[in-house]
């Protein structure tokens, strides 16, 4: 299973890392043709201002929805969550906007609000998800399509819409590869 | 619920990889940064060309000017204090900066020691100009390294030898047999436990920036493929003839550093770079890298 990471700017290296660790073949991405076979995309963290710059610049943010069409499963952490979401609080910033969501950025606050917490998400099992936010963004509205799987103080901080899943926070700073395992299975499932 | 922890502040300094961390000393420079794709910016009053030329002593900037600076971008602000100053850190840390730089730019606080980052909620990155200088660091509880070079020179020359000091140092922690490891960490005057850790990981456990006299998208290319996470530019976007173009240029090459077909493109029509300053002019009582200890 191929597995591209979109490799702009931001932890791609430990998204790759999670990815391999659970055995999946990941390439780094920065040129549109590069996605011509990968099953999945991630989309990590990092600044989503300048990663929706760049793929504007590169050419990547036509062809990622265009791949997208064909069956490409994606997911997006933190900014990579900000920049699939529909609408963006108070920003006109390039986003795919695929997923119909509406999202708020640094909506916990600036970095000394920054956090991590357990959460319990049915879909992983019993063993709480050890989540670090770290300038994080939520989701505040969702449309009918969107399957939320997790919130904290009542605001989602994952959710699925067919082959997209976000996640507000970043599972590729721990140990604990269910998210990934689970964006692979999702990957798989297209055919 | 927890804050403040070392993953939390470490994690920060990820996100930022692959980026450009961009000196602004007003607004207007933070929006531009921003624009171009800048994945943080460095608020201050002075860039370090600037505070070179000026002289005397520099200290932390106007709380006025920083604030000014986090109400005009939504990327992460970072702002420098004096090394060992830990109240004009405590100050910065109540504005809600994202990042403290406890730097070499400014003026020395303390002739010793440098602040106890671990009593901070706010992560902290520090210069380096070798492996027992960075884990020094790491041990006072900064989150995130970067090299010294030779701050306002426009020179990189003093950059590429900190990280390739780094680099060979851990290369050669890494052929050293285990029974080494102690007068090897005792030689570089760093905590063991770091350098078991960095023998471990085969790079320094937490992220390195390049910075100090980069000036073109060559530079921070050359910093790139060096095995630096990302880069910091100071005097060389905003002391130079179109900043937003640079600036846009040297974010451009910090993603595509291995590319020299876009590097050639990125670097074309840039205008007048910053004046650069060759190091041997610089008497060494006035060289920013000697600070910090």
């Amino acid at each position: 299973m191929k597995i591209g990471v979109l490799a702009l700017q931001g932890a791609f290296r430990e998204h790759r890392w999670t990815l391999e660790r659970c055995g999946a073949e990941a390439i780094e991405i920065r040129r549109p043709d590069e996605l011509d076979d990968v099953a999945g995309l991630v989309i990590p963290g990092g600044e989503s201002t300048t990663i929706g710059k760049m793929m504007v610049d590169w050419g990547l943010m036509d062809k990622i929805k265009a791949r997208y069409a064909q069956g490409m499963a994606l997911y997006g952490t933190c900014a990579g969550m900000i920049l699939l979401c529909r609408e963006i609080i108070g920003s006109d910033q390039p986003r795919l906007g695929l997923m119909d969501a509406v999202v708020r950025r640094n909506a916990f606050g600036r970095q000394r609000e920054s956090f991590e917490a357990d959460l319990y998400v049915p879909e992983f099992g019993a063993e709480p998800v050890r989540a670090v936010f770290i300038r994080a963004p939520y989701i505040e509205q969702v449309g009918p399509q969107v399957a939320v799987m997790a919130k904290v103080n009542e605001k989602i901080v994952i959710a699925r819409q067919d082959k997209i899943l976000v996640t507000a926070f970043h599972p590729e700073l721990t140990q604990d590869d269910r998210i990934h395992q689970y964006f692979i299975q999702m990957a798989a499932d297209k055919a | 619920m927890e804050q403040g922890t070392f993953r939390v502040k470490a994690g920060l300094a990820e996100m930022l990889k692959g980026g450009v961390i961009m000196d602004v000393t007003t607004p207007e420079q933070a929006k531009i940064a921003e624009a171009a794709g800048a994945c943080a910016v460095m608020a201050l009053e002075r860039v370090p060309a600037d505070i070179r030329a000026a002289g005397g002593v520099a200290r932390m900037a106007d709380p006025t000017v920083i604030q000014r600076i986090m109400d005009a971008v939504t990327i992460p602000v970072m702002a420098k204090a004096r090394i060992g100053h830990f109240v004009e850190a405590q100050i910065l840390e109540s504005l809600g900066v994202d990042y403290i730089d406890e730097s070499e730019v400014l003026t020395p606080a303390d002739d010793k020691f440098h602040i106890d980052k671990n009593k901070f909620q706010v992560p902290f990155v520090c210069g380096a100009k070798n492996l027992g200088e960075a884990l020094r660091r790491i041990a006072e509880g900064a989150a995130m390294i970067r090299t010294k070079g030779e701050p306002g020179t426009g020179n990189v020359v003093e950059a590429v030898k900190h990280i390739r000091m780094v680099n060979s140092e851990i290369r050669l922690l890494q052929n050293l047999p285990d029974d080494e490891v102690a007068a090897f960490a005792k030689n570089i005057a760093a905590p063991l436990e770091l350098v078991k850790e960095t023998k471990k990981l085969g790079r320094l456990p937490v992220v390195n920036f390049a910075a100090g006299g980069i000036a073109t998208p060559a530079d921070a290319a050359l910093m790139m493929q060096l095995g630096c996470d990302g880069i910091f530019v100071g005097s060389g976007i905003f002391k130079s003839g179109d900043p937003a173009k640079r600036a846009k240029a040297i974010v451009a090459a910090t993603t595509y550093y291995n590319d020299p077909k876009v590097l050639a493109e990125v670097s074309k029509d840039l205008g007048e770079p910053m004046v650069g300053i060759e190091i041997s002019t610089i008497p060494e009582a006035q060289r920013m890298q000697e600070r910090g200890w």
